[in-house]
């Protein structure tokens, strides 16, 4: 599994519609520690085949969605089910840790 | 294991262009990146003060940088972080959070960490309104009323970005004027309509709902603000210095002219020095400093 590009498109049909949660990375190509975690985001989205989609949704290109996200601050990972949030992780962490803390809310979902 | 001329730790200003030197004297060199390859410097608004940049995003010209250091045949483990360093005879054993290197010489150039505010809600609202990153947040506080905390260089130019996006901007600091930043920063926030000063003021807490919704000052008054952005300064990061027993002064790394520290073998440059001038232009004159003593020291056998 890869990631996926989400927009007002296909927000429906990949992040409500689907059904195992998602994680959807807020980023900007202006917020340097969002393109340092991208490349760790990138890999771990191949370690949770069928158990978590990995989603990237540019801040730039899509204010509504992140308005209704409320995203005021990026690096800023949320994980959806059906669409509506769990929990999000905010600020940049390295590859390990950022795996830790999804895995421990894989495990409250 | 195969051994390394010298390893880079740190890939800001400093460490990138001690990369860009020790790869020109072909010596074996690593740059061990940290978490943010470019360092602080690519959260920085606009830097104007480089010559040949009259004016460049900080991004930007990390990413010059970057590329520059990437020329001359060295090797770069980004997104690595040294952890532990121990002293091994005449060369140096790094331990990152992935791998194991050895080498004769290190470059110590890994900056300062950010200084945070330690107060009540500042933990709780990180993402919901309290930032350290204006220029990675900036765009999301468009027609709301921001508070910069800080008197420095960095809360000033976060303060003249915010007020592109943000209808108000308050500039926090706990001295009666600004006595760290450069006069044409001052001039530039004194002539911006949307942006206030509160001097001699410091947030006690910071609360809200879901979100921040205010500041609350040690003397009892209460401002209303959608989001903080805390730019105190740094602090150094004294964890390496420690483990090989480098003398520091407030946690600054002491060096010669040379950029030797007080460890054979070792050198520091930038942000985690003890010098006067915290900028990308002495970062970089440190770093190639560094290299070329280095250099001098490999090839006399040293």
């Amino acid at each position: 599994m890869s990631t996926i590009k989400i927009n007002s498109d296909n927000f429906q049909k990949e992040v409500t519609n689907s059904d195992i949660p998602v994680i959807i990375d807020f980023w900007a190509s202006w917020c340097a520690p969002c393109m340092m975690m991208g490349p760790a985001f990138e890999e771990l989205s191949n370690e949770y085949e069928n158990k978590l989609k990995f989603a990237k949704l540019s801040t730039e290109t899509e204010p509504i969605i992140s308005n209704q996200f409320n995203i005021t601050g990026i690096p800023c990972l949320i994980i959806t089910k059906k669409g509506k949030e769990v929990d999000r992780i905010v600020g940049f962490a390295p590859k390990e840790v950022l795996k830790a803390k999804i895995d421990l809310i894989l495990d409250r979902i | 294991m195969e051994e390394y001329d010298v390893i880079i730790i740190g890939s800001g200003p400093a460490g990138l262009s001690a990369g860009v030197y020790a790869g020109r004297y072909m010596l074996k060199t690593l740059i061990i990146g940290g978490n943010i390859t470019g360092g602080a410097i690519t959260e920085a608004h606009r830097v104007c003060n480089f010559p040949s940049q009259k004016n460049i995003g900080g991004l930007d010209l990390s990413i010059k940088l970057v590329e520059h250091a990437k020329t001359n045949g060295i090797k770069f483990a980004e997104n690595e972080t040294a952890k532990t360093i121990e002293q091994n005879g005449l060369s140096f054993n790094i331990k990152t959070d992935q791998n194991q290197y050895q080498t004769k010489k290190i470059i110590l150039a890994f900056g300062r960490k950010k200084r945070m505010l330690n107060i009540e809600g500042e933990k709780e609202f990180l993402g919901k309104g309290i930032s350290y990153c204006a220029t990675c947040d900036c765009s999301f506080y468009k027609d709301k009323t921001v508070a910069v905390v800080g008197g420095g260089n960095s809360a000033l130019t976060a303060a003249l970005l915010l007020s592109e996006y943000a209808s108000k901007v308050y500039i926090v600091y706990r001295k009666s004027k600004f006595f760290r930043a450069e006069p044409v920063w001052i001039k530039q926030t004194d002539n911006n309509p949307k942006i206030e000063y509160l001097f001699n003021k410091e947030i006690k807490k910071i609360t809200g709902n879901k979100f921040v919704e205010k500041t609350i000052f040690k003397d009892g008054e209460e401002l209303a603000v959608g989001g903080v952005f805390v730019e105190i300064g740094s602090i150094p990061d004294e964890t390496l210095s420690k483990q090989l027993n480098i003398s520091t002064e407030r946690g600054y790394i002491l060096t010669d002219k040379k950029q030797k520290t007080n460890i054979q073998g070792v050198y520091a440059a930038g942000d985690i020095t003890n010098n006067v001038l915290k900028q990308v232009i002495t970062a970089a004159a440190e770093g190639a400093i560094a290299a070329e003593s280095v250099y001098k020291e490999i090839i006399k056998g040293d």
